[in-house]
Formats: C-alpha cells, sequence, structure tokens
C-alpha cells in the first residue's frame, strides 16, 4: 500500500503532465504485476461499488478517534473530504504496510463487502492501524469507491504505452472495458495490456470492444459552414440521439453490450439479445441505444432519404421517448416485464467496426455505412425469410439524412426538439474512425440544436413554496471561472432555477443539500459543491447586475449529471462565447 | 474582577489601564511578539520582552518609545504585577503575566510548545486565567517532530540541486523564515533570501541565533550558476511575481501549518507542501491549557467555537470566545478560518 500511496502523493502533488508520467512509469516498473493491474484500475477510473457504509465509516472512526460527534463534523467540514479527515483524525501508527496494492484489495478490503455492521467495527480498525498516515487515506478512498486523482485516461494510457513500448492507441483497445464493474484486475490481465504487438492483434477475443470515436462540438455561424466544412456532400449527416451510445459486439456465438464509460451493460438489455442469432459473428456495431415506441417502419422506410424534402411529418412519426424514460430504466435494480413493457430500448445503428471479423476502422466512413446498411437490410430480411419471431424491431438505421446546402440542413434540424433530438451529427465522409476525442484521422462533429446548455454546479439552496415548502428545491448553480488547476479557480454564480427534477430527484437533492450545507444565512444554505446539472436557456445576455456578468432567461434542469465530476463543469469562459 | 476585557481597541486591563497587542493607537501598549498583527504602529508607549527590541525596532521604529523586561523580570504598575514569560512562537514572544489582589491570567499571544532552537521555548505559567489563542483548534491539526520536517526539506532541496533546479521555498519573513534556515543542511548549496527576509535574519544572528550564512536574492542575475543548486526562502507574496523570474526553471514548495489539507496545499498551487506551523497544534492547545491549571479559559482568533464547546464540555472548564482582531500576518493569514 506505500508504494500506491507514494504514487498517489506524487501524482497529487504536481499539474505537470510529465511528472504525472514519470510518477506512473516508476511505479508500473517497481511493482509486481498484479499490483500494477489494480492501479491501473483505479488509475483509468475504475470504481468497485462502496465497500463499506459511510455511517458505518465515521461511526468507527469516531470511536477509533475517541471524538464525539460533533467535533468530528467540524473536523470534516474544514477537511471537506471523508477519507482525508478519517485519516488526520485517527492516532497516527508506528506501522506502514510494504504489503502492495494487489493484496490489501483481494485480501483484505474487497472482503468487507456485506460483512455485518459488528463485524466491520472490529476488523476496519486493525486494517487501518497497519497504515502510516498517507497509505490510510488513499485505502479509506478505496473503501468507499471515492478514489480520484488527476489523472485523465489518456496519461494512464501513454505511461502504460511507454512502460511497453507500444503505440498508445494500441494499448486504449486492450485498455476498453478494464475498469468495468465486472472485470477484476489480474497479473496477467495487466501483462496483456503492455505485451509485446502481435500479428494477429486485430483479431479481437472475446467480448473486447473499440474505444468509441468521440464527436466535437460544432459552434459555427451557418455562413462560414461551407468554408470550414465545405460541401454537405463531403459529410454523413445523422440525427443526434438523446440515448446511451453503444458497441454491439457479436463474436463466437455471443452478444455483448458496451456502454460508452466501457460498461459490460449486456445485461441491462436483455431486448438487444435477439440479435445474438441474428448478426453473424466478427461484427462489431456502433450505434445509440434509445427507447423505443411504436413502428419501426417511420425509420426504416426513410432509409435512405433521397430527397430533401422529405418534411416533418415523416418525421414525427420517429417514436424515441425522452432520455428521462431510459434513465429511470437504468436506475432500475431488477428488469421487471412491467419495465421492459414500459421502456423498451432499440439500437440505432449507425457505424460498422468490425465486419467478418476484420477490424473496419480504417475503412472510409462511406463504406462502412454501405455495410453497416447492406447488413442492418439483411438482417432484418432475414428475419422473414427464416422465421424468426417478429417482435419489436431492436435494430434500425440511423436514417441518413440529406440536403440541397447547409441552409436546408439547418431548417431540417429545427424539427430536433419536437423529434426528441440533439441536433445532428456531421461525420467526414472519408473519415476513418478514431480512437477517443480526436481528430487526426477523421471527425465527427455534433452540430446540437439548443447551444444554451450548460454543466453547472449547484452552490446555494434555498427552500420551496407550495408542496416543496419543506424541501430545498430552489438552487443557485454556478460555473468556474479559471483552468483546471489554476489555485484561484472559483465557482462563481450566474443562474438560478427550480425547475425540471421529478419529485424523486428533489427529495433526494434535498438530502444531499443537507448533509452538505457549509453555512446558513437566514433560508439559505451554501453547500459543498458536489452536484453538477445540465441547465437549459432560452436566451443569454451580459449583464452589469450580475455578478457573472451574464443573464440567462428561463433556466432551467435540464438533466441532473451524476456522470460529471464537479471540476468537469463548464467554465465562465464557455458561457461568454455564448454571447457571441 | 476580571483583568483583561475585550474592547473595541484591544484586549484591555482595567485596573492596569493598558492595552495588550491593541490594534487602535492607544497611550499604553505591552506587546507580546512582533509580529504585524500584534505589534502594531502608534503606541504612545510600548512595553515588550527583551528578546523582542530587536525585531520591533526594525519593523516599526529604531527610536520607537519601547520599554523591555527580561523574562520573569515584574513590574509593577498601577497594582498590577506584569511579567513576561516565554511563548516559543518567535524570537522575543512572550506570555503575558498579569497579577493583582490574588489573582493571576495569562495572555499568551501566539505561542508553540515544541522546542525549535530559534527562541526560548514556551514555558507554562500557573494561572487562575488563561488566553489561549485557537489558530489551529481542531483535532485535525496534529504536527509531526520538526525534525522530520526538516529532513523533508532537505530531501527535496538535494533531489531538485541534483537535477539542477532552483528550490524556492514560500515562508513567512519573521520567525518561519529563520527556523528554516536553523533547520537547513547547508552543504546541500547555495542559501539565498528575499530582500524581506534578509533584515530579519540579521537581528537573529545578533541575537545570538545560529542562522546560516545567506546570499541575498537581489545581488543574483538571472542564471547564475550558484541558483542551480540553491534554495530561496521568500514570502509568500513574491509567487507568480516579476521577481520570481530570475529562477527560471524552479521547484517550489511552501511551508506552513496549514499544508496539513490536501486542498489548501492544492488551492496554493506549488509543488510540495511543508507542514510546519509556529504555532500549536490541537494536542499543544490542549497540554498548554492543563499546564496552567487555570478554570477559566478565554479563546482568542481561530476556530473560537469550537475549542470554547471541547473546553466546556470534555474538560469542565469555563471556557469563552474572545473577540479580537489577530491573525492577520503569519500563518494565521494564509487561509480564513
Amino acid at each position: 500500500m506505500k508504494a500506491f500511496a507514494d504514487l498517489y502523493a506524487r501524482l497529487d502533488a504536481t499539474t505537470s503532465s510529465n511528472a504525472k508520467l514519470a510518477a506512473m512509469q516508476f511505479y508500473f516498473q517497481q511493482v509486481p504485476a498484479a499490483d500494477a493491474a489494480w492501479a491501473v484500475y483505479f488509475l483509468a477510473g475504475g470504481r468497485p461499488r462502496q465497500l463499506v457504509p459511510s455511517r458505518l465509516l465515521r461511526e468507527t472512526a469516531m470511536q477509533a478517534a475517541a471524538l464525539p460527534e460533533w467535533l468530528f463534523e467540524e473536523s470534516y467540514q474544514a477537511v471537506g473530504d471523508l477519507a482525508e479527515t478519517i485519516s488526520l483524525l485517527l492516532p497516527e501508527s508506528p506501522h506502514s504496510s510494504d504489503e502492495g496494492l494487489a493484496a490489501w484489495m483481494q485480501d483484505k478490503l474487497l472482503p468487507l463487502r456485506g460483512l455485518p455492521p459488528e463485524a466491520l467495527a472490529e476488523r476496519l480498525p486493525r486494517l487501518w492501524a497497519q497504515l502510516d498516515r498517507r497509505s490510510l487515506m488513499v485505502c479509506i478512498k478505496l473503501i468507499t469507491g471515492a478514489f480520484r486523482v488527476g489523472v485523465s485516461k489518456l496519461l494512464v494510457t501513454r505511461a502504460l504505452a511507454s512502460v511497453g513500448g507500444l503505440d498508445p492507441k494500441r494499448v486504449a483497445q486492450r485498455l476498453v472495458g478494464y475498469t468495468d464493474l465486472s472485470h477484476r484486475p489480474s497479473a496477467e490481465g495487466y501483462r496483456a495490456l503492455i505485451a509485446a504487438e502481435s500479428t494477429d492483434e486485430h483479431a479481437q477475443r472475446g467480448g473486447q470492444p473499440y474505444p468509441f470515436f468521440l464527436a466535437h462540438p460544432l459552434q459555427l455561424p451557418l455562413e462560414e459552414f461551407d468554408a470550414q466544412l465545405g460541401a454537405p456532400a463531403d459529410w454523413l449527416v445523422e440525427w443526434k440521439w438523446d440515448g446511451i451510445r453503444a458497441q454491439l459486439v457479436k463474436r463466437d456465438g455471443q452478444l455483448w453490450v458496451w456502454s460508452r464509460g466501457e460498461e459490460l451493460v449486456t445485461e441491462r438489455f436483455p431486448e438487444l439479445q435477439a440479435l445474438a442469432a441474428r448478426l453473424p459473428d466478427g461484427c462489431v456495431i456502433d450505434g445509440e441505444i434509445v427507447v423505443w415506441k411504436g413502428a419501426p417502419e417511420a425509420l426504416t422506410e426513410r432509409a435512405p432519404v433521397d430527397t430533401a424534402t422529405a418534411g416533418s411529418e415523416a418525421l414525427k412519426r420517429f417514436a424515441v421517448q425522452p432520455f428521462a424514460l431510459l434513465q429511470q430504466r437504468i436506475g432500475r435494480k431488477t428488469l421487471t416485464a412491467k419495465v421492459l413493457e414500459q421502456a423498451p430500448v432499440a439500437l440505432l445503428a449507425y457505424d460498422l467496426l468490425e465486419w467478418r471479423g476484420e477490424d473496419w476502422r480504417q475503412h472510409p466512413q462511406q463504406q462502412r455505412r454501405a455495410q453497416l446498411e447492406a447488413l442492418v437490410a439483411e438482417t432484418t430480411a432475414g428475419d422473414l425469410l427464416d422465421g424468426l419471431p417478429a417482435g419489436p424491431e431492436v435494430l434500425m438505421l440511423s436514417p441518413r439524412l440529406e440536403a440541397r446546402d447547409w441552409a436546408d440542413l439547418a431548417r431540417q434540424r429545427e424539427a430536433s426538439r419536437e423529434l426528441g433530438v440533439e441536433g445532428m451529427m456531421l461525420k467526414a465522409r472519408d473519415g476513418q474512425y478514431g480512437v477517443g476525442r480526436t481528430k487526426d484521422v477523421g471527425t465527427w462533429w455534433k452540430w446540437k440544436v439548443d447551444p444554451y446548455s450548460v454543466d453547472a454546479v449547484l452552490i446555494y439552496a434555498q427552500r420551496g413554496h407550495g408542496r416543496r415548502a419543506s424541501l430545498y428545491t430552489d438552487f443557485t448553480f454556478a460555473v468556474w471561472e479559471g483552468a483546471p488547476g489554476d489555485p484561484e479557480r472559483k465557482l462563481v454564480p450566474f443562474a438560478k432555477a427550480y425547475s425540471g427534477l421529478t419529485d424523486e430527484e428533489m427529495r433526494k437533492v434535498d438530502a444531499i443539500v443537507r448533509k452538505t450545507t457549509v453555512e446558513k444565512f437566514g433560508p439559505v444554505r451554501s453547500v459543498t459543491p458536489s452536484l453538477v446539472f445540465e441547465l437549459g436557456f432560452e436566451g443569454i445576455a451580459a449583464s452589469s447586475r450580475h455578478k457573472s456578468g451574464i443573464a440567462v432567461r428561463f433556466p432551467r434542469m435540464l438533466r441532473w449529471r451524476h456522470d460529471k465530476p464537479v471540476d468537469d463543469a463548464d467554465t465562465l469562459e464557455s458561457l461568454r462565447e455564448l454571447l457571441g | 474582577m476580571d483583568l483583561v476585557i475585550a474592547r473595541p481597541e484591544g484586549l484591555y486591563c482595567p485596573p492596569g489601564d493598558f492595552y495588550i497587542d491593541p490594534w487602535r493607537p492607544v497611550e499604553r501598549a505591552v506587546i507580546t511578539h512582533a509580529h504585524g498583527d500584534h505589534a502594531r504602529w502608534g503606541m504612545g508607549h510600548y512595553l515588550a520582552a527583551a528578546d523582542s527590541a530587536g525585531v520591533l525596532r526594525s519593523r516599526i521604529a529604531a527610536d520607537m518609545p519601547l520599554q523591555t523586561l527580561a523574562y520573569g523580570e515584574r513590574l509593577e504598575h498601577h497594582g498590577v504585577t506584569l511579567s513576561f514569560h516565554p511563548a516559543g512562537h518567535v524570537l522575543g514572544s512572550a506570555q503575558v503575566r498579569l497579577e493583582y489582589r490574588g489573582e493571576v491570567w495569562v495572555a499568551s499571544g501566539d505561542y508553540k510548545v515544541e522546542p525549535d532552537g530559534t527562541c526560548v521555548p514556551f514555558e507554562p505559567v500557573r494561572c487562575h486565567t488563561f488566553i489561549t489563542e485557537s489558530t489551529f483548534g481542531l483535532p485535525i491539526y496534529r504536527w509531526q517532530p520538526q525534525a522530520e520536517i526538516f529532513t523533508e526539506v532537505n530531501d527535496w532541496w538535494r533531489a531538485n540541486a541534483a537535477a539542477g533546479r532552483p528550490s524556492v521555498l514560500f515562508c513567512y519573513a519573521f520567525g518561519k523564515a529563520q527556523r528554516i534556515l536553523h533547520g537547513l543542511d547547508e552543504s546541500i548549496g547555495q542559501i539565498v533570501a528575499h530582500g524581506s527576509v534578509e533584515p530579519l535574519n540579521r537581528v537573529y544572528r545578533e541575537a545570538g541565533i545560529r542562522i546560516p550564512e545567506t546570499l541575498y536574492a537581489g545581488d543574483l542575475k538571472k542564471n547564475d550558476p550558484r541558483l542551480r543548486q540553491a534554495i530561496v526562502l521568500a514570502p509568500p507574496s513574491a509567487g507568480g511575481s516579476t521577481w520570481m523570474r530570475r529562477f527560471g526553471d524552479y521547484s517550489d514548495a511552501f511551508a506552513s501549518g496549514w499544508m496539513m489539507l490536501r486542498g489548501t496545499r492544492r488551492r496554493r498551487g506549488v509543488d510540495r507542501g511543508f507542514v510546519l506551523s509556529d504555532h500549536a497544534d490541537w494536542p499543544g492547545l490542549l497540554w498548554a491549557i492543563e499546564q496552567t491549571g487555570a478554570e477559566r479559559v478565554m479563546v482568542t482568533h481561530g476556530s473560537v467555537a469550537v475549542l470554547v464547546r471541547y473546553l466546556r464540555e470534555q474538560k469542565g472548564l469555563d471556557a469563552q470566545g474572545f473577540e479580537t482582531e489577530y491573525g492577520e500576518e503569519d500563518d494565521s493569514a494564509a487561509e480564513p478560518t
């Protein structure tokens, strides 16, 4: 644990990418492969579920430190981090465990899950007593599942690539799925990450997906499209679906489903298993999982669309349901028949990454698309020929949109909100399928319909009125001023909002506000920034009356970004850019 | 009767008619130590411990109306017997003991209980009422022995010197800087001091404290080869200024008790944080309070509410808070508490 704590301290102490790279390389080369395997898991964002309930962790710590609860809370408020608070309050241990990270995880920490409270209360202090202060903090972060340190997955990839003498893209590909909950890091797994390149590397084994290719936001006035992008004919244009980005991997008679977070979600979407029998082996499809109700013809008839005049009449037959419905479904622990009936999903396919066991990512977009269209058509046709049971269609093409010119597309795009899509995607016809948010081999643009949407941090809360009188439901939101890592970086409030949440979400936020209150000013509480919401608004203008210098019109919460850390919320600069 | 009360001008002794560390100009001021938030300009008459005379005169005025007493020496004024006792905070820092009609009060100013070699160590003084600071009045603050911290500082300096990179260590110019100088391993390289540190080094040397030889930063040009192995002591205000440019590619660190917390360390944006404070940590505060035998404790600047509640509930003492305007120069200024 000590070596890993040292790595954590080194990563934490610097903002320099080179220093972080050096620290990771040093660690990977020093420790046994099993430890490196776990370190990669955590550094790349792996989060095992919380091993011990926070409440119990606090109580055990208070007891071990012989402190009254109020003093523990005062301390926690000064520190702002539970693991750090506990590590500072416990009596300092003269011991410092040299056992590696893997041994700690496998033999000591993972077995804690599910133990009865009495057993935990007895076992935790004995574990803690083996650790020096720094190791203790890291250990508790591993227990709470809140381990985070300032390295990006890309940086971990680069460190591994240099250790193995490999192309980072290769490592990125091997890392896909590494942080999935179902994956248990192992020495062999780590060795495979940094193993020398083999000749049949492209032939993927098992259910491994490919790293997702990500889009860049397109923020251009329409007049500049021709100059910057060329003719619309150079682009494959589609709707930007508001669902869950996913890869369908079909190999060896099995079907796997991966989400963009590189999480294996096969079991979340049993409907898609119908495709296991229909898709050929050695095929990987990239697309969007959406909740779909109604006739699939609305889409299939429109693919390909060959007239620019296909108006929104046909489009209205789209049956994509709001993202919220999908989110509710994801939140369910068990998928009952009722849920499956209320929120059935389908995959809207838009790319083909592997075909007949061959990596197709280097083929041009249009070639992949043509093959994808043929595949989907075949799959659907095979349906009839083989007499497979008819049912809700679960694989459809994300239709191509065509137009005479950009202005025409812009007009079509106006229907986005009505259709429940986020705007359009523009994909270079000749582009390859890249890795992550890159533009070197091909470009994807997301041309979102509502530019007035930012991810903001909740910093103040006030009790609501009427039926929300006892709940903290009126919020003040802030964005960052200053670059990440800037010591002067601070949150600047810019909008108040109180609508957009479901009742259940409201109750959850209320509970968090009470727990994270820093100060009370009359009816208003300031909170430790921990919640990020996507705020939508209709207009934006410069304002000298507001601290942020900006006033927004009709702000409301579009969704709760559970997936977004506070540090990644938007900046004042990005708001100012919207001013134009 | 209360021998010290809080007034808008500062802590006031009614029977003696004088103030302790007043923050507004008054006729008679008793000064616990020479940090700017305790020793201010404009008093009619100053009384301080003899060891602090050098720093006071260099910071306020050479010809200031200053009277001094050696530690332990007694002075009677309007029936109040006054004496100074070491507080272990910085050179010349003192606790003020007041005795009037059998009642004893001690105002401790700022104090630290671990001896550091650059000033006379803290001495507990028995009293009925003790006035204590509470800068680090939370149990999360527990200092390591300073020898360990100096090993960390020297190791950091040595590693930088080996890489041919200057080490810039930010610390308060009076007290902290001299304490660090006292603990540096001179064999590693050259020691360079910022212009605000240098005059205080002189005062310490004149008082007989061992301070290694230092170069004045202003005498060195950018790219001076001596800088590559040097450690530079500078006040926090020098960070980010053009003054820093002369050091080229350097590693920086900050020495303060606030570096205990990861968040503070990160907000500072320096490469390293060394946890070194001139104030008592939580166990130090509790130990000092206990040693005085006082049943009544007045808590000033810092975590007043926390320490008051803890002393009342856990120690059964008659504790209460005192409003002051201290905590603006040294450690206390690093973070609002």
